[in-house]
């Protein structure tokens, strides 16, 4: 019951990791993703992107800049031009 | 024939060089190390923009409503050649294979009858093109304040070359760079940038994906950010191909080096022996004489 979220950058690939939910700030709206998200593809507006380990535990945030993500098959992909921390 | 001074100067002088060569090898052999980590770091972003791009693209491609940036003006009479080198030389053939190929091309658009313009990015290249075209260097990109052009100048250059197209100021950019193979071996390469090509369509998407906000938008987001991440990576190879071809140089510089002072220390050790044959001679014939 894991979504598979990676986080790549230009320079990097920064996660590929199992996790619980992501949130993501889409253009239109924040979104979350759990496991079995139906194929979706949006622009992301400047914010932080909230991982969610395990399913009560605290959100880790992470800021992204210039992104975009992508819902497939294989999890969840946020391409971002810029990320911080 | 040189005097033992001479010749052991000379041997001194080609050692020191052998010494600079040899650092340079191994520094480049370092760098190129990182050169190509930081190209393999930069894939996976790559692959999946240019899957995302091939899917969008596929579906917008062809109608009229398509973005400028992959629809191209429309004209083909104005081309802009962005030529990437490097600020440092000590790298063999690297900097002026990719000056000619760009000055072929830029002969061969010439002789069609159209304009061309230069937009220089890196130090290396910027003599020889203006000894051929002196008139038709449009912008040079200054890259010799940052120690490795990374996406940040990669950005900068998108940006800016976006800007030039909307203003109008060319039809089609090409962008020229050496492709990374081997440490022995770089290829000089052509790639068309604006009008953005049409990516591959991957295979029909199987399911229904949903867009938000909708399929043209996304798609105007990401031509720039496609058209960053093309000149990003073209960076990166030219790094990695930039040490590779340094590399290669200066290890047969070091073995050149290696081979005179061979020569010379034989010659050096023929004129001792035949001096201390002379001096030899010398005594015994004065020797003789008493």
């Amino acid at each position: 019951m894991a979504l598979h979220f990676e986080l790549v950058t230009p320079v990097k690939l920064i996660r590929s990791e199992e996790v619980h939910m992501v949130v993501v700030p889409g253009a239109e709206g924040e979104f979350g993703v759990l496991e079995g998200h139906a194929p979706f593809m949006s622009t992301i507006r400047d914010g932080a992107v909230q991982v969610y380990k395990t399913a009560g535990s605290a959100p880790e945030t992470i800021e992204v800049r210039g992104g975009f993500a992508e819902v497939g098959e294989n999890g969840l992909t946020v391409l971002a031009e810029h990320v911080e921390g | 024939m040189a005097s033992l001074k001479e010749l052991k100067g000379r041997i001194n002088s080609v050692k020191s060089t052998q010494k600079i060569t040899k650092a340079k090898q191994m520094v480049a052999a370092a760098k190129l190390r990182k050169a190509q980590a930081a190209a393999e770091a930069a894939r996976p972003y790559a692959e999946r923009l240019s899957t995302v791009m091939g899917s969008v693209a596929g579906k917008i491609a062809g109608q009229d409503n398509a973005p400028l940036l992959l629809r191209g003006t429309g004209a083909d009479q104005r081309h802009l050649l962005v030529v990437a080198n490097s600020d440092k030389g000590l790298a063999g053939a690297f900097n002026s294979n990719i000056v000619r190929a760009a000055l072929s091309k830029a002969r061969e658009l010439r002789e069609q009858g159209k304009d061309v313009e230069f937009y220089l990015i890196g130090r290396k290249g910027r003599a020889p093109i203006r000894r051929a075209f002196p008139s038709n260097i449009g912008k040079m990109f200054d890259t010799t304040d940052v120690r490795e052009p990374g996406f940040n100048e990669a950005e900068r250059v998108a940006t800016e070359l976006m800007e030039m197209f909307e203003a109008g100021k060319f039809d089609v950019a090409h962008l020229f760079f050496s492709r990374f193979k081997s440490a022995l071996a770089q290829i000089p390469t052509e790639q068309q940038i604006i009008p953005v090509p049409a990516p591959k369509v991957a295979a029909a998407s199987d399911a229904a994906v949903e867009y938000e906000p909708d399929e043209e938008e996304i798609l105007a987001e990401l031509l720039p950010r496609y058209l960053k991440t093309q000149i990003f990576g073209a960076l990166l190879e030219n790094q990695a191909s930039e040490q590779g071809a340094s590399m290669t140089a200066m290890d047969n510089a070091t073995r050149n080096a290696g081979e005179l002072i061979k020569k010379l220390t034989i010659q050096y050790n023929r004129s001792r022996q035949a001096a201390i044959t002379t001096e030899l001679i010398e005594i015994i014939a004065g020797a003789e004489a008493l």
